[in-house]
């Protein structure tokens, strides 16, 4: 199948269809040439749940203090077997991050090594709300900024789509988000659902907006499936892109056979949920969650445990990136967690909860660069209560920052609506090329 | 109160219960609503147990310590040794059945308040198997941490749960070891770095007792968990008689006066850690967390502030007595409001709708829509449980797979049956002119069981 049918393909399925969403969308009769813009921007949060390890994901391996705060679990040097993939001369990616390194080298990807919530907490529940809620404490308001994101756009001008069975805060609010997860359709009685949509809408509003909406999905997803299957297909086979022809990674274990399937189904998903975004009329907003990052013990180095989790979102992100085709120089992706961990190793090979964290900026819409804000460094009295990385960029200021250039949304609204109480907090620009 | 009888039994059966069975909400109806649920507290015995012959934590950590042993020597002899799979076969074959027996008694038993009831307080302690090591120790943690004392004093609980092997291992205090004692010099002459882990400490205090409205600080955490130190398992080595179980190790534990809260604490050794958790426990913000829990749990996302003053005050009362605040609850004019406005989890939706339908689940498989439905057995996402919300459930995907799932159990379960007859034993006075015509006017058996399985009135409790 070539790539230039795809796009027609897909618009006369969605219209065989009779896709809601889309069909709607196409429906007006001429976009004015920013809303064509807006269309196909593409915006996906990754949320990294539990805690994730910022040391190890872009291991400071030129700071003088690293080596010696990590013990046991600090990742070897650039040149050494299992080393740091080289970024610049301070940081790399843990070597389960293969495809966000080959992005970097290109451009398409940079870090934010010492981002922040304003939750000082240090527990997972009160700081993933923060995060999500976009507010400055986790009782602050209990819906999410990315769904109040598109309210700020504008009626009907964006729209989200969340993975997973369950909506996550980031997306609730007041604009309705659709959801999808894989597995069986919608049954094959094809009278039900009009039969319950009848009933909820004059009995429960929130079923009905639920049922409508999965049901848009569910038709949608077939045709997203049928995209990451041919986007894959494409990469795969396409010489130079395996990981095992990456010089650093090639001291790596070879993964063992489950792991590679885990790993399949990570890129999978990831690319699904770029063939969801590319349909005329998908949603420009997306997120998507991954857990296990809460590493108390045995976190393990270029092997073990963190990197297991590392290799999956590395699936992921490799996923989206080749399901978004030709989409993808218009498309942000940022994955972000609740808080980093400790800068000393524990006692139990371990990190326990600490403050900032890297957050990782991948896309074809990145201005290319450096290290995205600035380096605290790990030097004695320079760690953040004695203990972890000092935050140095307020991760509220990194979402207005995209949100602004890659959206327009006005500094007013992004003050007030999206990050309730955040004036003092600027936005990160010059991210956005 | 001016609340009909006839609507009454239908809501203790679908809210306090875990949804009708055929006949129930009649029989209901002939005991009494209230007396019916009030005789399902038991303070001597707790909650019932899901298997007969449950299997113990501390059999089950030997099994695991085996399985790590094989992967040694398997390792050790260059052998392929693949812990995914193994771990998987694990799970299957014993939490697998842990999980079954569980489900089993959820959709078979009389006495459904008294598991509600237990459910929530597993809920509230979780030990998730999202951890390979506490894989297949969450259903003996149910059973010998929980379900004895879900009827008993809260502090009973809290102490049971936080000394549980599966606890010490999911919150990492197994391996805790105070930094000036002998154990921490004696592994550091080992070249091997012991030290403290804050995970229990920090979960017991924000999410199993006083919660962050205490406003406790960072160093009130790490306080508590030097406090702590020593709670931990015995070798599996050790007879078989302690083997696997809970051991307090003096040569780990923090040596010295704790201040907690403002609260000094010289206790020596594991009394420490007890008092803390007494003072835990009886704390005025822990009444408030709990009965807040309680009565969003039972009655409403935003639950009554009335009800969660009433469940406190009882609470505060009877010293944390859990069988006088289930009295209470039972008792609450709040609790038997008409609108029904607790969406199910998945569990209370399946468990509901096999319940309803006359349906024993007999395979692990009838538990795969768990999953798909967002609630894996066993695996709360974190140590803070499933969330309780309809915002986190009523999501547009996970109504597209339960109307896909609704239709597949009618499928299965309508032959013979008049759906009319079962809409009325699954809701009673709960079912609505609307919904009830609806199933009469379906085209087929299947299509009203299904309709009546997603409906409003039977999708929210």
């Amino acid at each position: 199948m070539t790539h230039a049918l795809a796009p027609s393909r897909r618009q006369a399925l969605a219209a065989a269809l009779g896709f809601g969403l889309s069909v709607e969308f196409l429906g007006r009769k001429a976009f004015a040439a920013s809303d064509r813009a807006l269309a196909d921007r593409k915006l996906v949060v990754v949320i990294c749940r539990g805690g994730m390890d910022g040391l190890s994901v872009s291991p400071p391996v030129g700071d003088a203090n690293y080596a010696a705060l990590r013990g046991a679990i600090a990742i070897p040097g650039f040149d050494q077997p299992g080393g740091a993939l080289r970024l610049d001369d301070t940081f790399g990616l843990h070597p389960s991050l293969a495809a966000v390194h080959r992005l970097a080298l290109k451009g398409e990807a940079r870090i934010a090594p010492a981002v922040a919530t304003p939750d000082r907490a240090r527990s997972h529940f009160e700081a993933q709300d923060v995060l999500e809620n976009g507010a400055t404490s986790a009782y602050g308001t209990d819906s999410g900024w990315l769904n109040r994101a598109l309210q700020a756009m504008g009626p009907g001008k964006a729209r989200a789509i969340s993975v997973g069975p369950t909506s996550p805060l980031i997306l609730r609010g007041p604009v309705e988000a659709a959801s999808w997860s894989p597995g069986p359709g919608v049954g094959r009685d094809p009278r039900l659902p009009g039969i319950l949509a009848d009933i909820y809408a004059s009995a429960d509003p929130e079923l009905a907006r639920a049922l409508a909406s999965g049901l848009a999905t569910e038709r949608m997803a077939k045709i997203a499936d049928d995209d990451a299957r041919a986007a894959l297909g494409e990469t795969i086979s396409a010489p130079g892109r395996d990981m095992s022809a990456q010089p650093a990674s090639a001291g790596a274990a070879r993964p063992r056979p489950a792991f590679r399937q885990g790993l399949g189904v990570a890129r999978r998903m990831g690319a699904t949920l770029a063939g969801f975004m590319i349909q005329p009329g998908g949603p420009q907003l997306a997120a998507i969650s991954i857990d296990g990052f809460d590493t108390h013990a045995n976190q393990g180095s270029s092997q073990g445990q963190l990197a297991t989790r590392l290799a999956y979102l590395d699936a992921v992100l490799d996923g989206i990136s080749a399901g978004m085709g030709p989409g993808w120089r218009d498309t942000i992706v940022i994955a972000a967690t609740e808080f980093g961990r400790t800068a000393r190793v524990n006692g139990t090979a371990g990190t326990d909860h600490g403050t900032a964290s890297t957050a990782l900026l991948l896309g074809g819409a990145l201005r290319r660069g450096g290290v995205i804000g600035d380096w605290p460094t790990l030097a004695d009295g320079k760690l953040f209560e004695n203990r972890d990385t000092a935050p140095t960029l307020d991760m509220r200021g990194l979402f207005k920052g995209l949100l602004a250039e890659h959206y327009g949304v006005s500094r007013r609204a992004l003050d007030t609506a999206v990050f309730p109480g955040s004036a003092n907090v600027a936005p990160a620009l010059g991210i956005i090329a | 109160m001016a609340l009909d009888r006839d609507l009454a039994a239908a809501i203790a059966v679908t809210r306090f219960g875990l949804g009708a069975k055929p006949g129930q909400i009649d029989a209901v109806k002939e005991a009494g609503p209230r007396r019916w649920l009030q005789s399902q507290i038991r303070p001597v015995g707790g909650a019932d147990q899901p298997s007969a012959n449950p299997p113990s934590s501390a059999a089950r950590l030997l099994e695991f310590r085996e399985y790590q042993r094989e992967r040694q020597a398997a390792r050790a002899a260059g052998q392929h040794f693949d812990p995914v799979k193994f771990a998987g076969k694990l799970i299957r074959q014993d939490a697998g059945a842990d999980f079954l027996s569980r489900m089993r008694l959820a959709a078979t038993t009389d006495a459904d308040f008294r598991e509600r009831w237990a459910l929530f307080w597993f809920n509230h302690f979780t030990v998730s198997a999202t951890k390979l090591q506490t894989a297949t120790l969450v259903g003996p943690f149910e059973d010998e941490a929980i379900r004895p004392h879900v009827f008993g004093r809260f502090e009973d609980m809290l102490v049971a749960s936080s000394s549980h092997p599966a606890m010490l291992l999911y919150l990492d205090q197994a391996r805790s070891i105070g930094p000036d004692t002998a154990a921490a010099a004696f592994l550091s002459r080992k070249g091997r770095h012991a030290g403290l882990n804050e995970n229990l400490a920090r979960e017991v205090m924000e999410l199993h007792t006083v919660g962050l409205a205490a406003h406790y600080t960072q160093a009130d955490v790490t306080e508590f968990a030097r406090a702590l130190t020593g709670w931990s398992i015995s070798g599996l080595d050790a007879p078989d008689s302690v083997a696997g179980k809970f051991m307090f190790r003096p040569a780990a534990h923090e040596p010295g006066v704790r201040t907690i809260m403002g609260r000094r604490y010289p206790q020596e050794g594991m009394q420490q850690g007890l008092a803390v958790l007494h003072d835990l426990a009886a704390s005025p913000f822990t009444a408030q967390h709990v009965s807040y829990e309680l009565a969003r749990h039972f009655v409403a996302d935003e639950p009554p502030a009335s009800l969660v003053a009433r469940l406190k005050e009882t609470f505060q009362e009877t010293g944390g007595d859990l069988s006088h605040v289930a009295n209470t609850l039972i008792l609450s004019p709040e609790a038997w409001s008409p609108e029904a406005r607790k969406f199910k989890t998945p569990y209370e939706f399946v468990v509901s709708a096999w319940r309803a339908a006359g349906v024993t689940p007999d395979a692990l498989r009838d538990a795969a829509i768990l999953t798909a439905l967002g609630q894996k057995p066993y695996s709360a996402p974190s140590p803070k449980g499933w969330p309780e919300d309809a915002a986190a459930w009523c999501a547009p995907d996970a109504v597209v797979k339960r109307m896909a799932w609704a239709q597949r159990l009618a499928a299965g379960h309508v032959a013979g049956r008049d759906p009319s007859q079962l809409a009325a034993d699954a809701l009673g006075d709960r079912l609505t002119p609307l919904v009830a015509q609806a199933i009469s006017h379906a085209e087929t058996r299947e299509e009203s069981l299904a309709v009546l399985l997603m409906s409003p009135e039977f999708q929210r409790r």
